[in-house]
């Protein structure tokens, strides 16, 4: 009862003290020896037992086969009395101190011991409680992160639509600006061509006139002012 | 170190209470005595009492009584000499 107090003090100076040889075998390499996948096993439950708080159990059940359930208590009793009559224990004044002690003590530890035990358990319980929280926080934090990386799991595969959407449309203004440049192509020849023919048309035609321009001279000019009076003189008159 | 599970164990390994009585002597000549032999055999003693009546979730009075009383015996075998004067009987 008094060892869950020691408990809640004693995994530090336990850690603390075996701090060194952890500190000495950092030199070598680590992770030499395989890895237990099995989580730590829990504490036990109860210790080892004693009987009247300083017997411990393995006595009794040592003594048990060969004298059955008094034989430690006749070796006390035989072990007292040798102790006593050979005066080994010799009977003075501590003894009557050590007598009052031990009342005292007996008497505190068997009315206080139940609840000093359960305040002791609510401290560990309270440490347990705080660390399973910190698990169970970091579990749902986990998971709600496998939650989330599975979705974008997800999503990456919604982009390869995206991708062919993007591709259509590069797709298509490609062959917008194909079909745009034919036409300007188509165009310009065209032009080019319309220029031509008219130019040709002109040549025909500037040569038509001045073939015509130059015959009327030519019809003008031979038509001399002796032929041309018999033929004004019926006009005027 | 629970039970033997082979009948035929090196005798460096078998635990005391293992030994046979023929067979101490060799067994103690086998104990590492040196002095880190020593201070590992203190630790690992220290870490089977811990572990057996201390280092568990509901401990009862006895992991500390019991070293309180072998504190009280042990004072009380260094103290003998000087209390053996305060004997009653001369003759026993």
């Amino acid at each position: 009862m008094l060892s869950r107090l020691v408990l809640v003090s004693a995994p530090v100076l336990k850690n603390g003290g075996s701090f060194g040889a952890c500190a000495v075998q950092a030199s070598r390499s680590l992770h030499t020896s395989e890895q237990k996948k099995a989580p730590v096993p829990p504490l036990p439950e109860k210790g080892g037992q004693t009987r009247h708080g300083i017997i411990p159990e393995e006595l009794f059940t040592l003594l048990y086969p060969k004298t059955g359930v008094t034989g430690p208590y006749m070796l006390g009793t035989g072990l007292l009395l040798y102790l006593l009559s050979k005066e080994i224990y010799v009977v003075n004044h501590e003894t009557i101190a050590a007598a009052s002690i031990g009342a005292v003590i007996i008497y505190g530890v068997k009315k206080f011991g139940p609840s000093v035990a359960a305040f002791a358990d609510k401290l560990n319980e309270e440490k347990v409680a705080k660390a399973q929280e910190v698990k169970d926080l970091a579990m749902t934090n986990l998971t709600q992160a496998i939650e989330e990386e599975k979705k974008e799991q997800w999503r990456v595969e919604g982009r390869q639509m995206l991708f062919d959407a993007k591709r259509n449309n590069v797709a298509m203004l490609l062959e917008t600006n194909y079909r745009e440049r034919i036409h300007m192509v188509t165009n310009e020849v065209k032009k080019r061509l319309d220029y031509q023919i008219e130019l040709q048309n002109l040549h025909r035609r500037m040569e038509q006139e001045h073939m015509v321009d130059w015959v009327e001279k030519n019809v003008i000019k031979s038509i001399t002012p002796q032929q041309a009076r018999p033929s004004l003189r019926p006009c005027t008159h | 170190m629970g039970p033997l599970f082979s009948p035929t164990v090196a005798l460096a390994e078998k635990r005391l209470l293992d030994v046979k009585l023929g067979e101490i002597f060799s067994w103690l000549g086998t104990r590492d005595f040196t002095p880190n032999g020593l201070i590992g055999g203190v630790r690992k003693g220290h870490d089977r009492y811990y572990n057996k009546y201390i280092n568990v979730k509901k401990g009862g009075i006895g992991g500390v009584a019991m070293l309180l009383a072998g504190y009280v015996v042990l004072s009380y075998v260094w103290e003998y000499d000087h209390i053996k004067h305060d004997r009653w009987r001369k003759y026993h």
